[in-house]
């Protein structure tokens, strides 16, 4: 399995104010990260700080990219950035309404980036957004409308295959599901986990829903306050918590 | 109380300095917006102080000035600013396309094509072709500089999408030189075409908004569009009611309270010309 | 048989004649003087001169007379007029700590070194309309001024200083940028936002202070002191190599006291808003230190969110010139862009009504 993304002593801090530190772990191609913790653990910034979003103060990540080549994310220039998320990677907002433009139809959504890399023909781009609708469930028959008149899952689900047109490589999803209805939850989660499995796509996850994380991801990261509590395998932790941080997280699950 | 003097042209040769220097990189960088320090001019913001700013930083005393809005010579900014220059500069002026060395223009290309010998000054509203859609300057200049266009073809599949067509019909975007996209001002689509390899140097002026830029002669512009939609110009089902033109861009007169109308030729010049080549 | 009308040049001639009939007026009425204006409307021509961005008094009331009294109007003709003017270097800042004083208060404290002292103002005056005024008046006794201060009376914020309790004025080393030399790039310094407030519309700049007041960023200010009176303007010419006055100005200063920043570990210390005008435009000094208290906003560390907190929102509509530019242009023909919206929509309805004619069929 081939290195995607390699994070190295990864630091942040807001003035004195400690945000996350000393982060390190590999990711490799297909597979799925999760992120856990309560909220001021540092998992967003942490995430905010691999899309090249926040400058950390200290380390390093190193991606792979498709062409083979490395990139440092912290020393790359934005342009190199903004071209990165735009095509081999993705970024899942909480709220969908960040990460859609939410003034134009849901086939352009879709289709805008396909633009951005030079795709100028209108039938094809459409084709493309109506297969992504498919792919997501949403009915092609609301290609036209606004994402005004999409409900909160639709949007979340619109979202995502606003990303996907570019097979990515590497999605980047921060809490997907949160705020959603529980029934929405699953069937978003169900989604999610189809595709990942059928485009190989490697996830890194944050969430503060044990439930999430077991569901979707292979590998966890524990966070508390900024620093790393534990790592591993995600059925491991979840199994028999080695912290007891971990191990109050775990317990405090309500079992379904 | 002391009164005012004025140099040739109204700006001191200081200011012309400065506005040529961002002509010149305008030149150079064909579809790039330069900022400039637009000065306050005796005219409003809105009526043309960067077209009169670009102009009169060109302009030299042996050049034969036209003066169009709407691309007829008698409109009243037209007049106002043809009277402008000549109480300024002195210089003579012309009704006639092929006998003029500078044009200055509102929203339109004269009909006649032009020669490497003359100067076509645009006067330019809002000169960033993705204000409508970005409203942050910050954002827009990164967006350029990064060639990251892919917003303004969302606009495009919208129309197309929503209408069934591309809904803009004036100040329509074009690639330049393959490298920038830019807003040719509010000239009706029609006039895109002219755009495109023309001998003469082409210059924009946004007073108000403080920019410059430059469409040296033949340079490659590109109306933007889709493969399977291709840029199409307007056509009209009638001719010219005065001089029979069948290819000119029409105006629409309204002749009485009944919705009787009649079409003429909005360049009043080529007009006159095709009346009396007949 | 249509016949192309030509004549525009005509319409305008005789539309400037009737403009100057309009501005003239009733012939039997006495004509305004200059004088008159620069004198009696002081506070109209200190408007002009701020948003002309010029000082001339003379120039200002000229300009208001041939504007029939539009203020904004007045101010385009004072900004046209700079244009043809050269520049010949810039002054020595002014020093306002030795400004000598007609006006001077401070909100934050009852009594401060020097005295409170009112000078001419409007603030204590019951509005009703005093009938009185319309008949020219008797000659007025002089108007009591109580003892100036024989030295100009330390700064209110100096003392807070002086204690630590207030940030320190911003110092820059490198010399401030011009507005008027260059476009306006953001983000802007405070040099710029400054410049770019003071010629802005006093209008706009009093909403937007308004709105911070009212929650659209607020920073709870206090009015450190105003103070208003004449400077004077000194300047080093090359020639000489020494400085030397090239005249006196009316100014008006505001300093607003606002919300302290700091933590348990840093002491806090209020913080400042400034604002500069030239003549007596009270009103316009405090607007402007509001709103150049609330742009400071990322500098402190602040949420941004207000309008009056938008830095490119702020700048880019001030100026009332552009402003007034941009949107009475709107009355310029337009009407070779409206044929082709015409004619585009009507040939969606053809289009239309072709679909559903042969839907019918």
């Amino acid at each position: 399995m081939k290195k995607l993304l390699s994070v190295q002593q990864l630091s942040k801090f807001f003035g004195e104010q400690l945000a996350c530190d000393d982060i390190g772990f590999d990711l490799y191609e297909g597979e799925v990260l999760a992120i856990v913790g309560e909220s001021g653990s540092g998992k967003t910034t942490l995430l905010r700080c691999l899309a090249g979003l926040l400058p950390p103060n200290h380390g390093r990540i190193l991606y792979h990219g498709k062409d083979g080549r490395q990139v440092d994310i912290v020393l790359a220039s934005e342009a190199v950035r903004r071209n990165l998320l735009r095509t081999e990677w993705g970024f899942v907002h909480q709220d969908a309404r960040d990460g859609l433009r939410m003034g134009v139809s849901a086939g352009a959504n879709i289709g805008e980036r396909l633009m951005a890399i030079g795709d100028r023909h209108y039938g094809h781009i459409r084709s493309s957004a109506e297969q992504w609708l498919g792919r997501v469930d949403i009915p092609i028959s609301r290609i036209d409308d606004s994402p005004w008149t999409y409900s909160g899952g639709m949007r979340q689900r619109l979202q995502i295959s606003r990303n996907l047109v570019t097979a990515p490589r590497l999605m980047l999803m921060d809490e997907p599901t949160g705020g959603l209805d529980v029934s929405v939850q699953a069937r978003l989660l169900d989604l999610m986990r189809g595709l990942v499995r059928d485009l190989g796509l490697a996830v890194i996850l944050v969430t503060h829903d044990l439930a999430v994380a077991r569901l979707l991801s292979s590998r966890m990261i524990v966070m508390q306050n900024g620093r790393v509590v534990e790592q591993g395998l995600t059925d491991q932790i979840l199994e028999d918590p080695q912290q007891p941080y971990s191990q109050l997280l775990v317990s405090s699950v309500l079992q379904v | 109380m002391s009164s005012a003097s004025y140099n040739f042209a109204y700006l001191s040769e200081q200011t012309k300095r400065m506005i040529r220097r961002a002509l010149l990189k305008a030149i150079a960088i064909p579809g790039y917006q330069v900022p400039f320090a637009s000065r306050e001019m005796p005219m409003p913001y809105g009526w043309g102080t960067g077209g009169v700013q670009v102009t009169a930083a060109i302009l030299v005393p042996e050049d034969v000035l036209k003066v169009i809005d709407q691309g007829a010579d008698d409109t009243t900014n037209a007049v106002s600013l043809r009277s402008f220059f000549v109480k300024t500069a002195g210089i003579a002026t012309t009704e006639a396309t092929a006998e003029a060395t500078v044009i200055q223009t509102r929203h339109r290309i004269p009909e006649a094509p032009l020669t490497e010998n003359q100067i076509l000054v645009f006067q330019v509203p809002i000169p960033e072709p993705l204000r409508f859609l970005e409203p942050r300057e910050t954002e827009t200049r990164k967006m350029h500089a990064l060639e990251e266009y892919g917003v303004m073809h969302v606009k495009l599949y919208e129309d197309i999408a929503k209408l069934g067509q591309v809904a803009t019909t004036y100040a329509y975007p074009a690639k330049v030189a393959g490298r920038y996209v830019f807003d040719p001002s509010p000239i009706p689509k029609f006039d895109n075409p002219k755009l495109d390899h023309n001998p003469a140097l082409q210059l924009f002026g946004a007073g108000r908004e403080k920019r410059v830029y430059a469409i040296p002669p033949y340079t490659s512009v590109q109306s933007l569009d889709f493969e399977d939609h291709p840029f199409e110009i307007q056509k009209w089902d009638h001719t010219c009611a005065l001089c029979g033109s069948d290819d000119s861009f029409l105006d629409e007169i309204i002749t009485d309270d009944k919705g009787g109308h009649m079409f003429v030729c909005s360049d009043t010049d080529h007009c006159r010309a095709t009346q009396e080549q007949k | 048989m249509y016949v192309a009308v030509k004549g525009g040049e005509k319409a305008i001639a005789a539309a400037h004649r009737l403009l100057a009939e309009k501005r003239r007026g009733d012939v039997a009425v006495p004509e305004l003087g200059v004088e008159q204006i620069e004198q009696q409307l002081a506070l109209s021509v200190e408007r002009v001169m701020n948003e002309g961005s010029l000082y001339d008094r003379g120039w200002a009331a000229l300009a208001i007379k041939q504007a029939r009294g539009d203020l904004i109007e007045a101010a385009f003709l004072l900004r046209a007029a700079r244009t043809t003017l050269t520049r010949f270097g810039y002054s020595t800042p002014i020093a306002t700590e030795k400004m000598e004083i007609t006006r001077r208060i401070s909100a934050a404290f009852k009594d401060i070194p020097g005295g409170q002292i009112l000078g001419p103002t409007f603030d204590y005056t019951h509005r009703l309309l005093d009938f009185a005024l319309a008949e020219p008046g008797e000659p007025l006794a002089p108007a009591m001024v109580s003892e100036l201060a024989l030295e100009p009376p330390v700064r209110v914020l100096d003392l807070l200083r002086q204690q630590g309790l207030i940030e320190a004025a911003t110092q820059t080393s490198t010399s401030p940028e011009d507005l008027t030399e260059a476009p306006l790039n953001f983000p802007a310094g405070r040099d710029l936002r400054l410049q770019n407030l003071v010629r802005g519309d006093e209008g706009f700049l009093l909403a937007l202070a308004y709105s911070t007041q009212r929650g659209y960023g607020r920073s709870h200010p206090f009015a450190g002191e105003i103070r208003f009176g004449s400077i004077e303007v000194m300047f080093t010419p090359e020639e000489l190599g020494f400085e030397i006055s090239i005249g006196e100005i009316a100014v008006t200063e505001c300093d607003m006291i606002n919300q302290f920043k700091g933590s348990t570990e840093v002491a806090p210390q209020f913080t400042r808003g400034y604002g500069l005008v030239l003549g007596q435009c009270e009103r316009k000094a405090m607007s402007m230190a509001l709103v150049d208290r609330a742009l400071r906003c990322e500098e402190l560390g602040e949420e941004r969110g207000a309008p009056a907190q938008d830095e490119e929102f702020v700048l880019s509509h001030s100026d009332n010139v552009q402003a007034t530019g941009f949107v009475e242009h709107l009355k310029l023909p337009h009407y070779v862009d409206f044929q082709s919206e015409l004619a585009m929509l009507r040939q969606m309805h053809a289009e239309i009504a072709a679909k559903k004619k042969a839907a019918a069929e």
